[in-house]
């Protein structure tokens, strides 16, 4: 009982304790609220654990559950997750705990509204993460903009109307174009001409297990029965790839690829980023930067990959391909390495800014990381798109952990800019150590957990095109460049200011939410192989998927992760 | 008409199928008369006379479901077959019964939501439900017409009930100028919508929609009759635009609906406005039918301007009922999608919304009204800042209301505009055109224009640390039960819309009436530029 609904008790708890703090806490009992919100969220992480218990010889989409929802449009609850997903959900639960954590002294106002929006918040990510129903799928992935909103909207900085209608308004016009995309992948799960040409093995290939294959079975016997088409991912997944590449494939992939791009955030579509994090509380930022844009890259992974593997593996060069193709691939790998450069480039400008501010500076270099995490999904080899999925899980840790360390320098000088800091390391040795730590895994150094994810996504897009790795190393130098700077700035030389003479050093709780950060990004970097084995399977399924004859080394015996392992 | 006096034969069961009119009828002109014997202290009793004359009428419509062969187990529910009436001037269909439905959900919201609203005011007139009543009667028939001079008696008695509601609160001038703004506007498209009915009929020689369809269908692309039937049916449709609001017939509407009592906006911008949908629906998909070529592409370019205009105008409204004045403007143009899709999913979109609208609209106006207090107008945008923390249920109840309005997923809204979208898609694809993707997208990428104004009601209730005024908001039970019961049928709607749909499906399905389709071969134009 407990482990055939387990998606569904991680997904719905949050939930379940924001109705509790609802009805059980009066306005004025804000102790009380944030330690059971704390404790809550604790119990969510613990019962996520139970996630890893993932199959991982089996591989495909696991803990599955399926009932009935909307039967006249064939909407089913159907839940269900795959390695990348499983860590993703441990990922969101984890920052979860240390969000809620870090809100007990920053969030003095409105202090019910705000646990109760941050356990909403939550759900709805763990929602999407989890649904294996596109409908489902959609609710969750629009609905979870709504608490976002109302948490940068509140509880954020002095320009955060502004912030909070543009991160909503933004992503909603991704969200929406999706939608039409989603309407029309509906439509082909109807045709029947397209049906025929599905083969049960791509449906086996992409669900991965028997059980997974079983349900898309379910699914579309009772579709037939109600005469309706179906929401089921991995069907639309099998649809899309027999699909012939043309005009219609390469609408549908940028339909979906608007919508993810403006989560992600690629390069033109950024511009919503510095200003929701800039104006966001602590916590926001840290759920915003450590889940919400994985939303994007994870709808990348999921959906624009398997679902039109025809329009992204399109190796024509921009507007040159033959039959008018759009080359879609080299755009999206054309903007990732954008995003790469531009996103350190103004990285940098924040530290040298008179009145740079860390946080801008850290959302940027999110830009920059995201970069990454496109480059690695579109080289389209097992070692770029398990370096894409690390670096979503490292990204997760390492920009949580920055966010939260600026919003503790925040708390206690009530500024973020770089000019305002100088020889923190004498006040505060042990939030310099921290930073420091944190600081080397954005740079990636060996050893921690980026370096491991940039390793592997620069190894997959050198094989794919040795000159796309050149440039993503370019960015990566500028990352150190503007990392190295800014620490230098902030932490050493003389105090030159007088109001940073008295600063405390790390409190117990700032101590016990950023540890696990520390452990976290040394875990990854040392021992990455537990992590790699989740996602191996998916990630090669995905890429078989997309490139048929495409040799994976030793499959399945010996993995790629392993090699790299035996190389260090 | 003269042989209707001349055979006098109304048999009983004619009056059957016009039972829950008639019972509304009657209990109008009981609450007129109520009115006059009651002292002003319980003129709310004639309110709650009122409203159970509703319920008696939603119980009529039920047992007319049941005697039509409907079934509340929506598993076993089969397509209803149609009766007819009174010589064919009414038509009880499944159609009918779900819009009679619609109807009087709007007025029971409508006079649970006015009741307090009116004392403030100092207008608790019974004349006041007398006139719901009526006009609820009038788009009841409207709902039920089957002939063009039902029809447009049936218009006009709403019509007409309305110009007087619109200007119930006499002692202001704002209701004064809206009510005879509303009147001569309202007055001139009827004209225009009357001679495209005679046209039609000098075309057809039947006021009978059916006898019309047919007729319709026998005129070729090179008949000399074509002319005027493109005339008849440009003036129908141009008349109908004023009685929904869609652009450009649409400057009555930001005036009258300012100006009117908020309980009145409420019932117009829902009641009137899904009634006109259905006269839309009637005449365009059983009378026209056989023209959808000619008149889908006119009202899909009305579709889109509507949907902008009604955008962009209400981002910059300050008075929240002149705003969503423009947010009903353009959702006439997202409902419009429905029709123009005339498909079995459209229909379902056009039903589905129509109720979601009803329900959010009158949550929307219920609690502009509960602002109402004794010297304080409320009726800005402005009045609700801070509304999260004085009355936090009132706000997030409003909350939910424009997260539908806007159509967010998990509440009604979206799951109306999944279905017009959805129709307009069926429509693409079985006509392989592709302007109505194109009309898709544009509806869709509009829909982020119209969030940034239902997020401002939002940005002020929760967003600021100000509030407007410490005086507490004028509650009553009935307001209270009105807005927790629109706020339940969209959040149901929204989460689980099943039997919704399969009524919707069952009730209203598309249009396969004997009318013989035309050879796409003979039609002249056949796309907008």
């Amino acid at each position: 009982m407990f482990t055939n609904n387990i998606l569904s008790i991680v997904t719905w708890l949050p939930a379940l304790g924001a109705i509790l703090i609802l009805a059980l806490f009066r306005k004025e009992q804000n102790d009380l609220i944030k330690k059971f919100a704390t404790g809550w969220l604790v119990l969510d992480f613990v019962g996520s654990l139970w996630l890893l218990g993932y199959d991982r010889g089996l591989g495909g989409m696991q803990f599955l559950e399926d009932h009935q929802w909307i039967p006249a449009i064939g909407a089913r609850y159907q839940m269900g997750a795959d390695g990348v997903s499983v860590l993703l959900l441990v990922l969101t639960t984890f920052l979860g705990v240390l969000a809620a954590l870090s809100s007990w002294k920053y969030i003095q106002k409105r202090q019910k509204e705000y646990y109760i929006l941050l356990l909403l918040l939550q759900a709805f990510v763990l929602g999407v993460f989890s649904s294996m129903d596109l409908f489902l799928f959609y609710l969750f992935f629009e609905v979870s903009l709504v608490p976002m909103y109302f948490l940068i909207g509140i509880w954020g900085g002095e320009n955060r109307l502004y912030a909070a209608i543009k991160f909503f308004l933004y992503t909603l016009v991704g969200s929406v174009v999706m939608l039409l995309g989603i309407l029309k992948m509906y439509f082909l799960t109807q045709d029947t001409a397209l049906a025929a040409k599905v083969t049960q093995a791509t449906v086996d290939l992409l669900a991965g297990n028997a059980k997974a294959s079983a349900m898309v079975a379910t699914t579309l016997q009772q579709a037939a029965q109600n005469g309706t088409g179906n929401f089921s991912i991995l069907y639309m997944q099998a649809i899309g790839s027999a699909l012939p590449m043309g005009t219609l494939q390469v609408l549908l992939f940028l339909a979906f690829a608007l919508g993810f791009a403006i989560k992600v955030p690629m390069f033109p579509f950024h511009t919503w980023l510095p200003d929701a994090h800039v104006e966001a509380p602590t916590a926001g930022s840290v759920v915003l930067a450590g889940v919400l844009l994985k939303l994007g890259t994870y709808g990348f992974y999921r959906f624009n990959l398997p679902m039109f593997p025809k329009a992204s593996a399109d190796e024509s060069y921009f507007f040159s391909g033959t039959n008018h193709q759009f080359g879609v691939r080299s755009v999206m790998i054309f903007l990732a390495i954008v995003s790469i450069i531009y996103g350190a480039l103004a990285a940098m400008y924040f530290v040298v800014k008179k009145d740079g501010d860390v946080k801008k500076l850290v959302a940027y270099s999110s830009v920059s990381s995201m970069g990454i995490v496109m480059l690695g999904l579109f080289a389209l080899n097992p070692n770029g798109i398990n370096g894409a999925v690390m670096q979503m899980v490292s990204h997760g840790v390492y920009s949580g952990a920055l966010f939260l360390l600026v919003g503790i320098i925040y708390e206690r000088r009530h500024t973020r800019k770089v000019s305002e800091f100088g020889g923190l390391s004498h006040v505060m040795p042990g939030y310099a150590a921290v930073f420091l730590a944190m600081a080397m895994t954005a740079i990636g150094l060996p050893m921690l957990a980026v370096f491991i994810s940039e390793f592997l996504a620069m190894r997959g897009a050198f094989e794919a095109n040795p000159v796309w790795a050149g440039w993503a190393g370019l960015g990566i130098i500028l990352n150190a460049g503007y990392m190295l700077w800014l620490y230098q700035r902030m932490f050493f030389g003389e105090i030159d200011n007088e109001k940073n003479k008295l600063l405390p050093d790390l409190s117990v709780r700032e101590w016990a939410y950023l540890l696990p950060l520390v452990v976290m990004s040394l875990w990854i970097g040392i021992y990455p192989g537990p992590f790699l084995r989740y996602i191996e399977k998916p990630v090669n399924a995905v890429v078989r998927q997309l490139r048929p004859n495409y040799p994976i080394p030793g499959q399945p015996a010996t993995s790629t992760p392993v090699q790299i392992r035996t190389q260090k | 008409m003269l042989f209707l006096f001349q055979t006098s034969a109304i048999s009983v069961r004619d009056l059957q199928l016009i039972a829950p009119e008639l019972i509304l009828t009657v209990v109008a002109c009981v609450a007129l008369v109520m009115e006059v014997i009651l002292p002003y202290k319980l003129s709310k009793w004639t309110a709650y006379f009122s409203l159970t004359g509703i319920g008696l009428a939603l119980i009529s419509l039920g047992a007319q479901f049941v005697n039509m062969g409907g079934t509340f187990n929506l598993r076993a529910l089969q397509s209803l077959s149609a009766m007819d009436g009174f010589y064919g001037m009414i038509r009880i269909d499944g159609f009918a019964l779900v819009f009679k439905a619609i109807f009087l959900i709007a007025a029971a919201l409508a006079i649970a939501i006015a009741m307090r609203f009116l004392d403030i005011e100092r207008e608790q007139h019974g004349e006041y439900y007398a006139l719901i009543l009526f006009a609820t009667v009038g788009m009841m028939f409207l709902g039920s017409g089957y002939d063009l001079i039902a029809l447009y008696i049936a218009l006009e008695l709403m019509a007409v009930t309305f110009y007087v509601l619109v200007a119930f609160t006499k002692r202001q001038k704002r209701s004064n100028e809206a009510g005879m703004k509303y009147f001569l506007l309202g007055a001139f498209s009827s004209g225009i919508l009357i001679y495209g009915m005679s046209l039609l009929y000098g075309v057809t020689g039947s006021t009978n929609l059916g006898d019309i369809g047919r007729g319709v269908a026998t005129i070729t692309a090179n008949s000399p009759m074509r002319p005027m039937l493109l005339l008849g049916m440009i003036a129908l449709a141009a008349g109908l635009f004023f009685k929904i609001a869609a652009v450009p017939f649409h400057m009555w509407a930001p005036d009258a609906y300012e100006g009117a009592p908020t309980s009145v906006t409420a019932f117009l911008s829902t009641g009137s406005k899904a009634a006109s949908f259905a006269l839309y629906a009637r005449i365009f998909f059983v009378a026209l039918a056989p023209m959808q070529i000619d008149w889908a592409p006119l009202l899909g370019i009305v579709a889109a301007i509507t949907i902008v205009v009604g955008n962009w105008a209400a981002i910059t409204q300050e008075n929240s009922k002149r705003l969503l004045a423009y947010s009903s403007i353009s959702n006439a143009g997202y409902l419009l999608l429905g029709v123009i899709a005339n498909n079995a999913y459209g229909n379902i979109g056009l039903v589905i919304y129509l109720l979601v609208y009803t329900l959010m609209n009158m949550g929307a106006f219920g609690v502009i009204i509960s602002l109402r207090r004794r010297g304080i107008i409320g009726d800005n945008v402005d009045d609700m800042t801070g509304l999260a923390q004085k009355a936090p249920g009132m706000a997030a109840m409003m909350a939910v209301f424009m997260l539908s309005l806007g159509g967010m997923p998990g509440t009604g809204g979206f799951i109306g505009k999944w279905y017009l979208l959805y129709g307009l898609f069926a429509r693409a694809d079985a006509d392989h055109k592709n302007w109505y993707y194109w009309l898709a997208g544009w509806a869709i990428i509009n829909l982020v224009v119209s969030f940034f104004y239902y997020l401002r009601f939002i940005r002020v209730m929760y967003l600021g640390d100000r509030v407007a005024d410490d005086q507490p908001l004028t509650m009553s039970p009935a307001l209270r039960t009105a807005l927790v019961a629109a706020l339940v049928g969209i959040l149901f709607v929204g989460v689980y819309p099943q039997p919704f749909i399969v009524l919707a499906q069952k009730l209203f399905p598309a249009q396969t009436n004997s009318n013989p389709v035309r050879q796409p071969s003979s039609i002249i134009d056949e796309s907008p530029k």
